[in-house]
């Protein structure tokens, strides 16, 4: 990016993730070398719930996923491992537009959520984005209070006619992500002053007020330590009943505990997608194994 | 102990000199500033306090009908136009008989200011009751007066050294064994506009002035800044030329003189479009070219620094660009953006180059009532006192930089109390 004011001294640098510089693809080791030839393993389902043909994308010039194709089933938990740079949070971001707000970004290929283009002209990604919740890396809740910060997207949506309403969803919300006993008597404090775990259960009552169809989630307990994240990921599972998703880890223990199927990702390829006891078994692709046994990753 | 651990410890005591003496020139300089600010603070006090205390004169007065030539049946017209400074005059010489000579009579009759006459006209016409009879009233005492009674001239001094000569010393002290002087507090430097006249002359035409083109630099500059760099920062392509040339263009007008706004302020917004010259509309105008620069880059670096994942999150939830501007990118930035148009506002204050190119230089005696009324601001005020030849205007003009410091301190309280109730933790 040759932002003039990004050249001034004293100005802010621009965060990375504006300036389109993905992260540094892993330098070639030995065990790299191995041809990838296609997705190997059972990318397909029937009747799924989003389903990405022949998906490319570009930052600028430079190549970040290559052909991808992968279909996420109804009600399942689909974990996406791999290195660093590999094109899986990019790939993530693609199902919900998220690549939109990166200016240089492009996206190809077909994408589908219920048969429906995902990128079609008569998609509107804000309904879009209501469909596909979106849980970060990161507990990002806004600096606002508890209350507001569940209540923010039916408010946005105009999901609630009343305040009572209001009130029952940002509860039931609140509930459903097993926050709600710890907080029922702090609706009103700032969603900021709670500890890590509590703030990202609190982003996933967030996402699930719109009650989307899918919830995507980027890498969602890396910030967090081993108690909060076993609260995840029991919570995660009651998810499953209600809701698809799509879950980003670089933690091949959390990949194993809560997903049925697991895609592996590498240098931008989908390498494998199979059964995730399939994939941590027996995996079909000579890089799944080298990664999975720990060899480099 | 190895080597290394040796050398380290040779180099220790040499670091921490340096560091002592880094900090050594922190606090000197430091000291320095805040030396220089004392002295210059001290000054301004030292000077301008005397000028919220002017002197008063207590006269009798005889509203003789004959000598003003009018009585309670007359005209309101009639009564404004009488001689009222012959009745003062006549009180004058009364309470001081058998001075003689043109020049002492006319020394007699500047005892007092030439406002008293128009204060006794305007209690005439607002009673006229009061024609015939005798009454007491406090005037304005002349300037030359009130500088004596602050001591500012010395009565050791000889005669021809003195702008208070010998008779009109007498005067002085017998008006003053009398109980006929007092020193008040001068209500005159906030109620009145600008005077010739030392003791007539008040800041209320400039501070108007300045309110009146500090409300248009700010209705016109922050709208404009925060759109312009809300713009730039979250909707303006990027890698784009044009975008590119906007950009250099806004930071290098933030190092343009002054002046220059002043002089395109002239061209296009008086020559051009044909605006009142001298109005607090066209000097809000300029002024507001000359602030937006400062804003939209503190803006913009505001903007900036307002975390991406807040935005991402509310990308996620479904929110449009436009909400998420307004719900969020604005009001984390928003300490960041009062901070800059208070620091834009503040310069914009005590501007005085670019106004003196599109006549708010002027002579003002009048209060403006809007933003279409000749009028001048309070840095420009200050200049023209400065430039006053009446001993008393120095008073004056350290006053008004007095209560021009006095607005800045207001803005920046009001500044830090807007950025205390808009700023949120994370």
């Amino acid at each position: 990016m040759t932002d003039v004011l990004g050249t001034l001294p004293g100005m802010p640098t621009p965060d990375p993730l504006e300036s389109g510089d993905h992260k540094p693809a892993v330098t070639s080791r030995d065990e790299f070398d191995v041809e990838i030839s296609g997705t190997v393993g059972v990318p397909f389902v029937d009747k799924p719930k989003m389903s990405s043909r022949n998906c490319d994308v570009f930052y600028a010039d430079k190549q970040a996923i290559f052909d991808v194709n992968l279909d996420i089933g109804n009600n399942e938990i689909i974990a996406m491992i791999g290195p660093s740079g590999c094109g899986k949070s990019t790939f993530l971001r693609v199902l919900n537009r998220m690549n939109d707000t990166i200016s240089i970004c492009r996206v190809t290929g077909e994408h589908t959520l219920d048969g429906d283009d995902i990128y079609g002209k008569n998609q509107d990604p804000v309904l879009l984005r209501a469909r596909v919740g979106m849980v970060f890396q990161k507990p990002n809740p806004f600096p606002k209070s508890i209350f507001d910060n569940v209540a923010y997207g039916p408010r946005l949506h105009g999901l609630a006619s009343n305040r009572s309403e209001l009130e029952d969803l940002v509860e039931s919300s609140l509930i459903k992500a097993g926050l709600f006993k710890e907080v029922k008597d702090d609706l009103l404090k700032p969603g900021t002053g709670l500890s890590g775990g509590q703030q990202q259960r609190l982003c996933i009552a967030r996402a699930i007020a719109v009650n989307p169809e899918v919830i995507l989630m980027d890498e969602p307990t890396s910030a967090l330590d081993p108690i909060a994240t076993a609260t995840i990921e029991e919570l995660m599972d009651e998810l499953k009943e209600n809701y698809t998703m799509v879950i980003v880890t670089h933690s091949m223990q959390q990949a194993a505990r809560v997903s049925q199927r697991t895609a592996y990702f590498h240098m931008g390829y989908l390498v494998e997608v199979n059964d995730t006891n399939k994939v941590f078994t027996n995996p079909e692709h000579k890089l799944t194994e080298n990664y999975i046994t720990g060899r480099f990753g | 102990m190895n080597d290394f651990t040796s050398t380290i410890r040779a180099g220790l005591a040499k670091r921490y000199a340096r560091e002592r003496r880094f900090r050594l020139y922190g606090v000197v300089s430091l000291s320095i500033s805040f030396l220089f600010l004392l002295v210059l603070l001290f000054t301004i006090f030292s000077k301008g306090l005397p000028a919220f205390q002017q002197t008063y004169v207590k006269l009798d007065v005889t509203l003789d009908e004959k000598l003003l030539g009018i009585n309670r049946d007359s005209t309101e017209d009639e009564m404004y136009s009488a001689k009222y400074s012959k009745v003062i005059k006549k009180s004058l010489q009364e309470m001081f008989p058998g001075v003689e000579g043109r020049k002492q009579k006319r020394a007699l009759k500047n005892l007092v200011s030439k406002s008293a006459a128009y204060d006794l006209r305007d209690k005439v016409i607002a009673n006229p009751e009061l024609l015939g009879s005798q009454q007491t009233y406090w005037f304005l005492a002349k300037d030359d007066v009130d500088v004596f009674m602050k001591g500012k001239i010395d009565r050791a001094l000889p005669e021809e050294d003195r702008r208070i000569k010998d008779y009109q010393l007498e005067w002085i002290d017998k008006l003053s064994a009398q109980n006929r002087l007092e020193k008040r507090f001068n209500t005159v430097l906030f109620t009145a506009g600008d005077s010739r006249e030392p003791e007539q002359a008040g800041l209320k035409g400039a501070i108007m002035g300045s309110v009146f083109t500090m409300l248009v630099t700010l209705l016109l500059s922050f709208p404009i800044a925060v759109a312009a760099a809300a713009y730039l920062e979250e909707f303006a392509p990027r890698n784009n030329r044009w975008v590119d040339i906007i950009e250099i263009n806004i930071n290098n007008l933030a190092a343009v003189p002054s002046i220059v706004f002043g002089l395109l302020g002239l061209a296009v917004y008086i020559n051009f479009f044909g605006i009142p010259r001298s109005t607090p509309l066209i000097g809000g105008l300029v002024l507001t070219l000359m602030t937006l620069p400062t804003i939209i880059i503190a803006s913009r670096a505001s903007i900036k620094s307002v975390p991406p994942s807040i935005k991402q999150a509310a990308i996620g939830l479904g929110a449009s660009r436009m909400q998420v501007l307004f719900q969020h990118t604005l009001p984390l930035a928003m300490p960041g953006i009062l901070t800059g148009t208070i620091i834009g506002m503040a310069q914009a204050l005590g501007e005085t180059a670019p106004l003196l190119m599109i006549g708010m230089v002027a002579f003002v005696a009048e209060v403006p009532n809007g933003v279409f009324d000749p009028a001048t601001v309070m840095p420009v005020q200050i200049y023209l006192w400065s430039d006053s030849p009446e001993r008393a205007f120095t008073e004056r003009t350290s006053a008004a930089i007095m209560v021009l410091l006095g607005f800045l301190v207001l803005m920046n309280l009001f500044a830090i109390i807007l950025r205390k109730k808009f700023e949120r933790r994370w």
